[in-house]
């Protein structure tokens, strides 16, 4: 049995600790596959718009994890991922705009161009620290979309007018539409994205991200390179969203730099909160809240639609204090103790 | 057993009805979202974000609507106008309009506002071949029946405006050395454009083409430069905030150029006044809607009708909000296309009609401004006037001018 180490304490009030899924590894796994196949058969069974509507939620669920990754693993936070959202949209837009690129490489070039400028950003942004940090990714947020419609970059970007992304036809041997393929196109490279993920946090690596986050002078005492590690994990975090905004622009077929502002950092930094600092699946959850939430409220009251959000926004927040996914872990944790003789002490029924 | 056959088809024919939902729609020629009773409208604008300040232009929409609703709407069906917001998001706007065009159903879209958003749906509705009526931005391109025969514009083009500044000048200073200020985006391009083209092969006039951006703290330095080149007639296409410095350092440095200033920085509250009403003397501009402040009006019958309106279904609003007298006129225009269409009610019929408006007139227009559209022209409305500001307010002077592309 592990012990909970006292800096883990002090974090969990701000920063929900990640820990194994109380579920065991056989249930887990019949979940997994269950949401896979559920996901594989949505497109067929609703219409062409809920198909949009929820491969929108995948992408900004893949937008999340990539804040996820910098703010719940590696306790470095950003208010700039709009901006990463952004240039990878615009990578995807210029490169299919421009040059004739087949829609399917942009998406690697996308993430590729984005690594790049994370890694880089996060060099200088090492030596901010929490607030200040936030303060540095806000500026970038703020910069982009001016940034973007600069006149020496027009040929390029468009201007203010934006570019016009054709949307990708399905192949022609399959009987489905261009929403359909979008959604399963999207929902692949999700699935990779977030293995990928899975398997990067449970690894040598993780540990060490995590480690940082934790207690950042015992983890350079024993021997991680904290700085190599920050600015990587700023390349990843940057590379994950910049993917997502790649796919965002594909399934809105245009971009404009009005559709990266400073709004769109907040989005996912609320998105990551309500699905769950620090857990992967919660994610998705995150990205639901994102796209439904103001829905619901501009449809309750469009005059009031802005504090309708917030109330829902404090109920959310209220009933799941650590998340989405911290919500399901403690439901399934009670469930296995009803199940189970009680356990003195008992963190959950880990096997 | 005639009488049973008879009574067997009266009971089968609701069931065969309701199986045929459209079934009778098409037998009376009707498009998606309309019924014997009912017409579904939809709309998107910024009720948050960053350009909520627009906000009264889907609101007063929405309002507009509910009194032709009150008044038995139109050609006897009331109209369901379905507002979202987009919080000027182009995303956004593609995700709401395709609710609104595959989930609700509506007929066609009305003034949608945003060039960026605009111009994100642009393309999904031309292929969908739903109508996107009376766009509200200025941009030049929505004029397009060739290649987007599915939009339509609506107010008058930056282009043109600076056709009409252009004719201006060359009947008051045929001989001037003119400096344009311009944003430097699309609509700033869309005036220095326009200013050219309507100089003709005069356009060397132009001898300074200063631009700013908007992150730019001032543009004393482009003003400063203008009056260093000589330049006497200046054009002034800033936003607000922007022309209202390049007319208080004109007058700190006592420059005196004949002093054109865009609509889009033409407000009273939000650029003459911090300016300084004593530096703005003098200025000519350009108008096509009534100014709801401009007491003239007072006893004009359209704004009469128009604060009739604005006292009953919007008594909250701020009534100087230029915002609500645009959405009013946009949902007016709106009906007169509906009303035209009579029963024929199909999405073709719709652009038909939008495509053949002749000389309609909404309460809010400048007297003598209508709107005229032709299958080659999609800018309803061309027609402008000036007005000199003369210390506290515009005073409307000459013709009615126009600016038509082309």
């Amino acid at each position: 049995m592990t012990t909970v180490p006292k800096d883990d304490i002090a974090v969990a009030g701000a920063v929900p600790v990640q820990r194994e899924l109380r579920l065991r590894p056989s249930l887990r796994h019949v979940v997994i596959a269950g949401a896979i196949a559920a996901a594989l058969v949505i497109p067929l069974v609703t219409s062409s718009f809920v198909t949009f509507q929820v491969t929108e939620v995948i992408i900004y669920g893949l937008a999340i994890l990539g804040l996820n990754l910098l703010t719940g693993f590696n306790g470095q936070f950003s208010l700039g991922h709009s901006a990463f959202y952004g240039i990878g949209a615009y990578t995807t837009a210029i490169l299919m705009h421009n040059y004739d690129v087949a829609y399917y490489w942009t998406i690697p070039a996308a993430g590729g161009v984005c690594f790049v400028v994370g890694f880089l950003f996060g060099l200088p942004a090492l030596r901010l620290q929490n607030l200040y940090l936030a303060l540095a990714t806000f500026a970038l947020a703020n910069a982009t979309p001016q940034i973007l419609k600069f006149h020496a970059l027009e040929n390029w970007t468009g201007g203010v007018q934006g570019l016009v992304v054709d949307q990708p036809d399905p192949p022609s041997f399959l009987p489905i539409d261009g929403d359909q393929w979008l959604y399963y196109f999207t929902l692949a490279v999700m699935l990779v994205m977030f293995a990928a993920a899975t398997s990067l946090i449970h690894s040598r690596s993780g540990r060490a991200i995590m480690a940082i986050r934790d207690n950042p002078i015992a983890a350079a005492a024993m021997g991680i390179n904290t700085s190599l590690y920050k600015t990587l994990t700023f390349g990843v975090s940057a590379l994950y969203t910049g993917v997502a905004g790649a796919l965002g622009a594909l399934a809105v077929a245009f971009v404009a730099p009005d559709s990266f502002t400073i709004f769109l950092s907040i989005s996912l930094l609320v998105g990551l909160v309500i699905g769950g600092v620090g857990s992967i699946p919660g994610c998705l959850f995150g990205g639901l809240f994102v796209l439904y939430v103001p829905n619901i409220a501009n449809s309750l009251s469009s005059g009031l639609a802005g504090a309708i959000y917030g109330v829902i926004l404090l109920l959310v927040i209220f009933v799941m204090p650590a998340g989405a996914a911290g919500f399901v872990r403690l439901a399934a944790a009670r469930l296995s103790r009803s199940q189970q003789a009680p356990i003195t002490g008992a963190q959950g029924g880990k096997p | 057993m005639r009488q049973l056959t008879r009574r067997s088809i009266l009971a089968a024919a609701p069931a065969v009805a309701f199986a045929f939902k459209a079934w009778p729609a098409r037998a009376k020629d009707y498009g998606p979202g309309v019924t014997d009773k009912e017409i579904k409208i939809g709309n998107t604008g910024p009720y948050s974000g960053p350009a909520s300040s627009y906000s009264a232009v889907p609101k007063s929409q929405v309002a507009y609507w509910k009194m032709i609703n009150d008044q038995g709407g139109i050609n006897g069906r009331t109209i369901n106008f379905i507002s979202y917001d987009d919080a000027y998001s182009p995303p956004k706007t593609v995700e709401m309009v395709r609710k609104l065009v595959e989930e609700d159903g509506v007929f066609f879209t009305s003034a949608t506002l945003g060039t960026p958003c605009n111009s994100a749906i642009w393309h999904y509705m031309n292929e969908k071949k739903v109508p996107q009526l009376f766009v509200a931005t200025g941009a030049t391109k929505w004029d397009d029946p060739k290649g987007h025969p599915w939009t339509i514009g609506w107010q008058p083009n930056y282009q043109s405006e600076g056709r009409i500044y252009a004719t201006y000048i060359l009947k008051e200073k045929p001989d001037g050395k003119i400096g344009v200020l311009y944003q430097n985006d699309d609509f700033g391009k869309d005036y220095l454009k326009g200013v050219k083209d309507g100089l003709g092969d005069k356009a060397s006039m132009v001898i300074v083409e200063a631009s700013y951006e908007t992150t730019d703290p001032t543009v004393d330095s482009q003003v400063v430069d203008m009056k260093a080149k000589g330049v006497d007639v200046f054009v002034n296409c800033g936003i607000p905030k922007f022309a209202a410095q390049a007319i208080r350092k004109a007058a700190e440095i006592g420059w005196k150029p004949l002093h054109v200033l865009s609509s889009i920085g033409n407000s009273v509250g939000a650029t003459l006044k911090p300016a300084g009403f004593e530096n703005a003397k003098d200025i000519v501009s350009d108008f096509y809607l009534k100014d709801p402040s401009d007491p003239k009006w007072k006893d004009d019958d359209g704004f009469k009708t128009w604060i009739a309106f604005m006292d009953k279904y919007m008594p909250d609003a701020d009534k100087s909000d230029a915002g609500n007298v645009a959405g009013s006129s946009l949902a007016g225009m709106t009906a007169q296309v509906l009303k035209q269409c009579g029963d024929e009610l199909t999405r073709e019929n719709v652009m038909k009609q939008a495509a053949s408006l002749h000389e309609v007139m909404v309460p809010m227009l400048l007297p003598g401004v209508t709107a005229n559209t032709s299958p080659t022209d999609f800018a309803p409305l061309k027609q402008v006037q000036m007005a000199k500001f003369d210390g506290q307010r515009w005073n409307l002077f000459g013709e009615l001018l126009r600016g038509a592309i082309g």
